[in-house]
């Protein structure tokens, strides 16, 4: 979606504030809503792509004044609802329906440490897909405006560049945010000259790379 | 959104956002009122409603309090750019580990014992007197957790976020950080699960330290790439 969040290249957001000695948490809570955040995704009922898109789906103007945490918070109780793992009604009472049955949570202190057998990835290495591109291609973004969720930035879109390393194959999150299945890709980084993307007031030797499913190049 | 096929559409998200367990800061009619725009109040106590969240996922058994406790300490103790900086450290001393860091990071990475969420799939890129890499992510946060924690609050804000593309040098000068012309910036907008570790330029000087002494030298913003490292620059960020 063209949303806010999307925002590589735009003005006017004010100066870096960086902080000096700067705490992993600024207030308890915001550790505990990291926590729950982690805690919550064991259930699996959504995936990492739906996840970011309900962040995404914060209006604009509330996006830019929440802060990070904010967001994560607001984006777990509108998952949690969505998904059925909560009711709004005990959301709004803070207290579980009468007579609803206790879980057991599958996210447990041995979940932190998960060993090499069971590290998460997103890769699909025996997935049927075909790679269209290969590494020194010249490749162009395609120009597509999809309402939902996309990891294609406005900024790249019809912007020509080069393959230059080839990932693998891996989880397309247009697809996956929206519970339409995995369909893997390959995915490739491409490097695009910062005058392609800029104009002629960029640097001539700098350069953007982003890491893109095969599905968003045309070859150039 | 328009056509109503999200999944989530807009104002229920907002509507159910601005619930919560501690509603209460939220008068009902705020919901109501149906602007043109989206209108959302933000409440106003985000600590209320994330304990009243946490008191209700634990009683309906959904979460395990001892488990977020040990996220929290794991992260504020125990996963941070110290782990990214033994790895950098690692890579200057050791010629065979830099290949195989720079070959495939994840491995080499994990050699030692770094691994876990946010850190599935490594990408070391190097540093060198003519090309300088800088790390960003335009979209959302994405950060290599495993190696350097959890993001600073300058790197998931819009400033950081909004400007690291476009302007990579004006980016860097804030930070303290000034480019010669011929040097070749690379800035990788982490648009997919491929997670990004600068290795820095190991400091003239330092040909005496041990690895450690090294690792010591070594600052989170030198590995997302805002800054360099100084031979001197212990205790930084």
């Amino acid at each position: 979606m063209n949303g806010i969040h999307d925002m590589g290249g735009m003005h006017g957001m004010g100066p870096i504030r960086h902080e000096e000695n700067e705490p992993v948490f600024h207030e308890k809570w915001e550790g505990r809503i990291y926590a729950i955040n982690r805690a919550i995704g064991a259930w699996k009922k959504w995936n990492i792509d739906a996840g970011r898109h309900a962040i995404e789906l914060i209006p604009p103007a509330d996006y830019l004044r929440m802060s990070y945490y904010e967001k994560w918070l607001a984006r777990n109780v509108a998952l949690l609802v969505k998904h059925g793992l909560v009711t709004q009604e005990e959301i709004d009472t803070g207290k579980p329906a009468p007579g609803s049955q206790k879980a057991t949570p599958p996210f447990t202190v041995a979940n932190l440490a998960p060993t090499a057998a069971q590290r998460p990835s997103y890769a699909r290495p025996s997935a049927d897909a075909k790679a269209r591109f290969q590494v020194g291609d010249r490749v162009r973004a395609r120009k597509i405006n999809p309402a939902g969720h996309t990891r294609l930035p406005r900024y790249a879109r019809g912007r020509e560049g080069v393959i230059d390393r080839h990932h693998g194959i891996f989880v397309f999150p247009d697809t996956n945010a929206q519970f339409l299945g995995e369909q893997p890709q390959h995915l490739y980084s491409v490097r695009f000259q910062a005058q392609e993307l800029w104009g002629e007031s960029a640097s001539p030797r700098d350069a953007v790379y982003l890491d893109l499913w095969d599905s968003y190049l045309d070859h150039a | 959104m328009a056509d109503g096929s999200e999944p989530l559409d807009r104002r229920k998200f907002l509507k159910r956002a601005a619930t919560g367990a501690a509603a209460a800061a939220v008068p009902a009619d705020m919901h109501a009122q149906d602007h043109e725009h989206d209108h959302q109040v933000v409440p106003s106590d985000p600590a209320l409603r994330t304990k009243a969240l946490e008191s209700l996922l634990v009683e309906k058994g959904l979460v395990d309090p001892a488990a977020l406790d040990a996220v929290v300490d794991t992260y504020e103790n125990k996963i941070g750019p110290r782990n990214g900086a033994r790895v950098v450290a690692r890579a200057w001393v050791d010629p065979a580990y830099k290949k195989r860091l720079l070959a495939d990071a994840g491995p080499a990475i994990a050699e030692l014992g770094y691994s876990g969420a946010q850190g599935e799939h490594m990408v070391v890129v190097e540093n060198t007197p003519k090309l300088h890499n800088l790390v960003v992510c335009t979209l959302c946060s994405c950060y290599p957790w495993p190696v350097l924690g959890l993001p600073p609050v300058w790197y998931k804000s819009a400033p950081y976020r909004s400007r690291a593309v476009i302007d990579p040098r004006g980016v860097l000068r804030e930070f303290g950080t000034e480019l010669a012309e011929d040097v070749e910036i690379r800035v990788w907008d982490s648009t997919a699960e491929i997670r990004y570790l600068v290795l820095p330029e190991r400091p003239a000087g330092t040909e005496r330290m041990t690895e450690e002494e090294l690792a010591g030298l070594v600052t989170r913003d030198s590995m997302v790439g805002v800054a360099k490292v100084a031979a001197t620059g212990g205790g930084k960020p």
